[in-house]
């Protein structure tokens, strides 16, 4: 069984959603990268996305943006987040979802992508910007490392096209919660759980929510009818306020994870 | 003539040229994109869609416009029979018209009430402002922040339209972050907002949508050429940036392997110099803004910066059928640097009394350079796609 798979079983035991973390790789630097997904597993982080910067991250808000902007000025690559996924695997069993846009990987190679990935230690990979209709030629090389295949879906996706995300998902589904950008919001559209409840009702692959997640309130209320709650933007916004005061927002981290992790106890 | 007579058919149901073109997108923009393909190929089934279009095109925009024998240039240049396919004066000054006026159209029939879009030189912002305030639509143009300063002018044409312009802060500031910008916006906005894309660039169907849109200006030069010259151009040439007035003039005779077709670049400061725009001539292949395409990328698969001294080629991507154009070699892709595209600028302006855009002036640039030794039985067709009001700022500083 995957980590992936074997994590969320292990929360079902508890009664706790999931909670996916998402940070930019080598925002501000890759050092600090590791040390942040090392605070993060300490304070509750259930799994963590590693984001790949891109120069052209359409589907993101000004938050991501900014840190993908600030990753790239020490040019962080993709060699550099598969040697952070080998030191984070070699004293952690916490599962490692790879995250991005396509050109990097597709430069990379998807063969070779694929093969090091598995290698370091990752467990799945979300590629924005690759819908079903595109995925095949890196999903054909993800599925033969035996590697989770995570698909979005959204509010506006049809039956047709949840049909088509469950027959290719593996790992879990991101189920993007507004029609929108990442980005912290202060609401959240709560019809969600009839979508989720939809999906649900077709599948066994498990459901987390994403884009806008900020507030120990929004967990809770998406922990009560879905598998996880996944955070991005409001810890961007944490590593960027804190700057150079790297301690500070190793704290702040924590105590922001903490606070939403226990929120995912139904 | 060659083994493969097949018609040409492409994209693909899924937006294809080959390798190239494609949906590369987040899952937010399917159903849109999935929307519109619908909505274009049932109004491509009515009838009355092509008559409004036509409609407009004629008594809006002023087609169809001159296919003009420059006689001056080609007396200068002493070889090939020159014609120019005057774009520049179809209304707002450029070929982009086309293509906005078609799709707002088509928004109309899509009963959207927003209307967005991307501009680099601003030629596409108004053209898109225009119709805009034709169709009675709200309307906001993204436009990088750079480029709002060298395009002063076209700002002020978009405002005076009634068009919110708003500067885009984010990566290189020009074009391509203006089409992230917008892209943004359409995630956002999707349920009532029309994403008007200026070239044959982005996720199917736009692509061939607005190749199908510019087509008009190919199939004019061909009937017009037929009746001056009785035969078919030996040439074509236009600038490429996106490609969008290329496409037009050359797919109408894309069947046609015995009519040469020649996409300009922009070679900026020179190809070894790392600023430039040749995407095809320069680049690899990768994926940005929804298709796959050649691009200028580094080793990590990081989108460069484009330079042009025309901003409506400052892009480091090119329309996916392009790529496709190149590696079939239905067209060969050449590239023209800053300098010879002012000298270019100039030349035309004596001459013939015709101030072409700095984009434009590639096209004319490269014809300098072959039509001397062609011989004066043979004809090139350039696609004259702008005017050059817009540049004289820029050109003057060069000058």
């Amino acid at each position: 069984m995957g980590r992936i798979k074997e994590k969320f079983r292990e929360l079902q035991e508890k009664n706790k959603a999931a909670l996916i973390c998402y940070i930019t790789a080598g925002d501000p630097d890759i050092e600090f990268t590791e040390q942040i997904i090392n605070c993060m597993e300490a304070s509750g982080v259930d799994m963590v996305e590693i984001g790949i910067p891109f120069s052209d991250p359409m589907a993101d808000g000004p938050v991501i943006q900014a840190a993908s902007e600030r990753a790239l000025k020490n040019s962080t690559s993709v060699s550099d987040v598969l040697s952070l996924v080998s030191r984070i695997r070699s004293s952690s069993d916490i599962p490692v979802i790879l995250f991005g846009y396509y050109n990097p990987f597709f430069s990379y190679g998807t063969e070779r992508f694929a093969h090091d990935a598995r290698e370091a230690g990752a467990d799945g990979v979300l590629v924005v910007d690759l819908p079903p209709e595109e995925a095949g030629e890196l999903g054909v090389h993800i599925e033969r490392e035996g590697l989770d295949r995570i698909f979005l879906l959204a509010p506006t996706s049809t039956e047709e096209r949840i049909e088509m995300v469950l027959e290719n998902a593996s790992g879990f589904i991101y189920m993007v919660s507004v029609t929108g950008v990442t980005g912290a919001r202060p609401d959240m559209n709560y019809d969600l759980e009839d979508l989720v409840g939809r999906i649900k009702s077709r599948s066994d692959v498990p459901v987390g929510i994403g884009f806008g997640v900020s507030s120990a309130r929004q967990a809770t209320a998406i922990a009560s009818f879905s598998d996880a709650v996944i955070v991005g933007s409001a810890l961007i916004r944490i590593i960027e306020d804190g700057g150079t005061q790297r301690q500070e927002v190793l704290e702040n981290i924590s105590s922001f994870t903490k606070e939403i992790s226990a929120a995912c106890l139904r | 003539m060659g083994g493969n007579n097949r018609k040409y058919s492409c994209p693909d149901v899924g937006g294809h040229f080959g390798e190239f073109g494609g949906r590369y997108v987040s899952e937010t923009l399917m159903p849109a994109l999935i929307e519109l393909q619908r909505a274009y190929r049932e109004a491509s089934e009515d009838k009355t869609f092509y008559e409004e279009i036509e409609y407009y095109l004629k008594q809006y925009v002023g087609r169809p416009t001159p296919l003009y024998f420059a006689r001056a240039m080609t007396e200068s240049l002493g070889g090939a029979k020159i014609y120019l396919k005057r774009e520049d004066l179809a209304h707002t000054g450029a070929h982009k018209i086309n293509n906005t006026i078609s799709q707002a159209i088509l928004c109309e029939r899509m009963g959207k009430d927003r209307i967005i879009a991307e501009t680099g030189a601003g030629q596409h912002g108004v053209a898109t402002a225009t119709v805009a305030a034709l169709m009675n639509k709200e309307c906001v143009i993204y436009m990088g922040e750079e480029d709002t300063k060298r395009q002063e002018l076209n700002v002020f044409r978009m405002k005076l339209l009634g068009a919110e312009v708003r500067p885009v802060v984010s990566g290189t500031k020009t074009l391509k972050d203006a089409m992230n910008e917008a892209m943004r916006d359409w995630i956002t906005n999707v349920r009532n907002t029309f994403y008007i894309i200026g070239s044959v660039a982005g996720p199917h169907p736009y692509p061939m949508m607005v190749r199908d849109f510019q087509s008009v200006i190919g199939h004019e030069a061909m009937e017009q050429i037929l009746a001056v010259e009785g035969k078919l151009p030996d040439t074509l040439v236009a600038c490429v940036g996106g490609g969008s007035n290329a496409m037009g003039l050359f797919f109408p005779f894309i069947e046609e392997s015995e009519v040469r077709k020649i996409g300009v670049e922009a070679a900026g400061h020179g190809l070894e110099s790392d600023l430039h725009s040749a995407t095809i001539t320069a680049g690899s292949v990768g994926v940005l803004h929804g298709s796959k395409t050649y691009l200028l990328q580094d080793e990590n698969g990081q989108v460069k910066g484009a330079h042009s001294v025309a901003a409506g080629l400052d892009y480091p991507g090119v329309g996916p059928e392009h790529s496709y154009f190149q590696d079939t070699e239905k067209v060969e892709y050449v590239s023209v640097t800053d300098k010879e595209a002012i000298s270019a600028f100039s030349f035309l302006s004596e001459v013939e009394g015709i101030i072409p855009a700095l984009e434009t002036s590639h096209a004319i640039a490269h014809v300098r350079k072959i039509a001397p030794s062609m011989s004066p039985e043979q004809t090139i067709v350039i696609c004259l796609s702008g005017r050059g009001d817009k540049d004289i700022h820029t050109a003057s500083s060069f000058m």
